[in-house]
């Protein structure tokens, strides 16, 4: 049978390899074809521009702040998320300390798990909702009315959240955590279970404290586990498209108050639908693809490490 | 998107222009389909073939033609349309009449353009209108010159064309023909509760310095004078842009519109917009409101927490809801300033929600003969009960008609207004100008900027903007 065997892998490749190509490989394609146009994105009609959307996005300082802010989430998301995911998984994993010397997790750990699991099983639409309540910018908000009832705050001038250039990049970070971690605590605690106990039990026996056996112990062997968070959260941080887009100010895929929360996908989405200035945002995409190319190769490579058996 | 009523209501007033904004895949995909179908127009009769004379049946419809219509299912309805449908009956009582209403028109009838079949007369609107420009192009629409020259059928001795609100033909103008009616007319301006005004016993300003007066008078006794819709700066900059024109007049209005950046060098911009800003400096925003969503900020005002809020003719309507049985909306122009070109009843005004005829429709005849029943006073006033609207129809609105208060008070304002009314045309030609200048109102209301900042962020947007 061994003649046979190429028709028979390339009969089973042909089909996905042709809805790659025809779906994602081809759109790519013309994507950099139209960032090299003036195409506006309602007709038909479109010139040559070479290179005039790249240099123009160079002195763009709208663009450069939206990737100020795309790096910044792409810094602080995953670090922020994947820290207190680990820690949570910890505890609820291997925590506890109980009176009979076993390896389990804080109690209640199973009814915690839900809890923090529960944002994530809200769509976008909803977390705008909810979010828009808390931030909301008068004593009628959640954060603002708990904030006036505790003093902190005085009524006449309550917190701008959303609508202060100053916090609304933070505003909108803290939404991110908070729907990410409960995610994130699972995927740590699926692998956490997956570490035979009697090497934490040795490390018991040894005098091990919560403290050694997380950095000795837990997190090595969850690396691998840690590395494919961190390339979801920087997925997560290169778009947020959608929340930035329905919880910010401004018409038109938020990113205010003045372009403080502005970022690639909101810009882009707006040059490309409302300014209609297509091949410029186009442009932006090829950026956007680069940009991510590399990310992804710097941190697969950056967090390489043997892999242990067990 | 959370957020898709936001975009349908603050793009009420752009579809006029349709310049709404597709996704540009489907429309592109769309002008490619539609070029493709090669069958020339057939159905479209040139002007000449029709006898507009003819004050019965100018379009000569025959009885026995059904005649499907198409509405888009948004803000406003479609029961209205019934109501249209039902007069067409009368007068020809042998036609079928198929009546369909969708929030997705894209959606419904793109196939039927492709196929060659659509609908013979479509309210293209929403977010998912079908984009008028790239229909135009495809040769997919009639041209509604016949209409305009068409007797008025409440008095044949007009012509459709001379009972037309200001701004509507501009409106239904794409690349140089009048392809669409845009028959809801929109007024922009302050709204106020009447009641609220009554029971303090307070007097409706007409100049600025009455106005800032009695917003004094209004934050003393612990009401906030004025709301606006923060998160999106679009609403207190229609005040702004509003006051702008009425102090330097249309010439400075038009060049603003053209990007000229020198017209904010004059002088007339800095007056309206200092004396604009003592809304800011005096602190009588509602607290809170720089962040806050139409609605939330429409809610506040609805429960007498500020007295004036910026808004176009919609906020009626969208209020529907929250608004107390005995409210008493109430429209204001913006007061005018010492100087001002414009008089005080001076409104910005504007058409919109376009129909259509499509060229290659069963029963183009019919479908025009339905857009010249709409302009009737009787369609007109059914559509301004059901729909708390008014339209395109100058003095559409008899007063036999019962209307809510707000409705009322725009079709009073209209009146006084009469040739006054101007609109600005940059929303809909230079999008990122608009932007530039929202996102600086923004700052200016949360006094993160001052005036001469403001006009200075106007004068370099402009400037890059022309050239770009």
């Amino acid at each position: 049978m061994r003649h046979g065997k190429y028709p028979f892998i390339v009969g089973f490749l042909f089909l996905p390899i042709v809805l790659y190509v025809g779906l994602v490989l081809w759109p790519y394609a013309q994507t950099f074809g139209y960032s090299l146009t003036n195409w506006s994105g309602a007709s038909q009609e479109m010139d040559f521009v070479g290179l005039d959307n790249y240099t123009r996005l160079l002195d763009d300082e709208v663009f450069a702040g939206a990737l100020w802010h795309n790096l910044l989430l792409l810094i602080l998301l995953p670090v922020v998320t994947i820290l207190i995911a680990l820690f949570f998984a910890f505890m609820l994993n291997v925590g506890g300390r109980g009176g009979t010397g076993g390896v389990q997790g804080v109690k209640g750990a199973g009814f915690y798990k839900v809890v923090f699991f529960f944002p994530q099983v809200l769509s976008i639409a909803i977390l705008a909702v909810l979010w828009g309540a808390v931030y909301r910018t008068d004593g009628s908000g959640l954060a603002n009315g708990v904030l006036i009832k505790l003093g902190l705050v005085s009524a006449s001038d309550p917190v701008q959240w959303l609508s202060d250039p100053d916090l609304v990049l933070w505003c909108v970070l803290a939404v991110l955590v908070w729907s990410g971690v409960g995610f994130y605590l699972v995927l740590f605690s699926a692998a956490m279970q997956g570490i035979p106990k009697d090497i934490y039990e040795a490390a018991l026996l040894d005098g091990a404290k919560r403290g050694q056996t997380f950095f000795k112990i837990t997190l090595p062997l969850l690396w691998e586990t840690v590395q494919t968070a961190w390339v979801y959260l920087a997925i997560v941080a290169m778009d947020a498209f959608a929340l930035v887009a329905s919880i910010t100010p401004g018409a038109y895929f938020g990113g205010g108050p003045d372009h403080h929360s502005e970022l690639i996908s909101t810009y882009l989405m707006r040059s490309f639908l409302r300014n209609g200035e297509a091949g410029y945002a186009c442009a932006m995409g090829v950026v956007i693809f680069f940009f991510t190319l590399i990310l992804t190769v710097v941190s697969l490579w950056a967090t390489k490490r043997d892999k242990i058996e067990y | 998107m959370g957020s898709a009523t936001e975009y349908n209501r603050r793009d009420l007033f752009k579809r006029a222009a349709a310049i709404t904004v597709l996704a540009a895949g489907s429309s592109s995909l769309l002008a490619a389909c539609a070029g493709g179908t090669g069958s020339s127009d057939k159905g479209t009769k040139a002007a000449g073939g029709y006898n507009l004379s003819d004050a019965k049946n100018p379009f000569g419809v025959k009885d026995a033609d059904g005649l499907e219509v198409f509405i888009f299912d948004g803000g406003y309805g479609n029961e209205y349309a019934k109501a249209f449908e039902a007069i067409y009956s009368k007068q020809f009582p042998g036609a079928k009449i198929n009546h369909q209403a969708d929030k997705d028109v894209t959606g419904k009838l793109q196939p039927r353009f492709n196929a060659g079949s659509p609908p013979d007369v479509i309210d293209d609107s929403g977010a998912k209108q079908m984009k008028l420009d790239v229909l135009a192009d495809s040769n997919q629409l009639t041209d509604l010159a016949p209409l305009l020259d068409a007797p008025y059928i409440d008095d044949p001795s007009k012509k459709i064309r001379d009972v037309l609100l200001p701004g509507t033909i501009d409106s239904g103008t794409v690349k140089g023909k009048v392809y669409n009616l845009s028959y809801v007319y929109t007024v922009f301006g302050w709204w106020y509760s009447g009641k609220l005004f009554k029971d303090n016993g307070w007097t409706v300003p007409k100049t600025w310095a009455e106005f800032i007066t009695l917003c004094e008078q209004i934050k003393a006794k612990g009401i906030a004078p004025v709301a606006h819709q923060g998160k999106y700066p679009y609403y207190i900059n229609v005040v702004m842009m509003d006051m702008i024109a009425k102090q330097g007049g249309l010439e400075l209005m038009k060049r603003i519109d053209s990007l000229d950046a020198a017209a904010w060098d004059d002088p007339a911009v800095k007056t309206a917009v200092e004396a604009f800003f003592q809304i800011v400096d005096k602190d009588f925003l509602l607290t809170g409101t720089n962040g806050m969503t139409h609605i939330e900020s429409q809610t506040a005002w609805n429960q007498y927490k500020a007295a004036f809020i910026p808004s176009g003719s919609w906020l009626e309507n969208e209020q529907l809801p929250t608004t107390p049985a005995d409210f008493d909306m109430k429209f204001l122009p913006m007061p005018s300033l010492p100087g001002d070109k414009l008089p005080f009843e001076a409104i910005r005004a504007g058409a919109g929600e376009p129909f259509i005829v499509p060229s290659k429709a069963k029963n183009v005849a019919g479908g025009l003969e339905f857009l010249r029943m709409m302009l009737t006073k009787e369609a007109s006033g059914k559509f301004a009960q059901t729909a708390n609207s008014l339209t395109c129809l100058k003095d559409g609105v008899g007063p036999e008609v019962q209307l809510k208060p707000g409705t009322a008070s725009t079709v009073v304002a209209l009146k006084a207004a009469g040739d006054h009314t101007f609109n600005y045309q940059y929303p809909n030609t230079a999008s990122k100008f608009d932007e530039d200048l929202q996102n600086a109102s923004g700052e200016l209301m949360a006094k993160r900027i001052t005036p001469a900042e403001w006009i200075k962020r106007a004068k370099e947007s402009a400037t890059k903007n022309k050239t770009a």
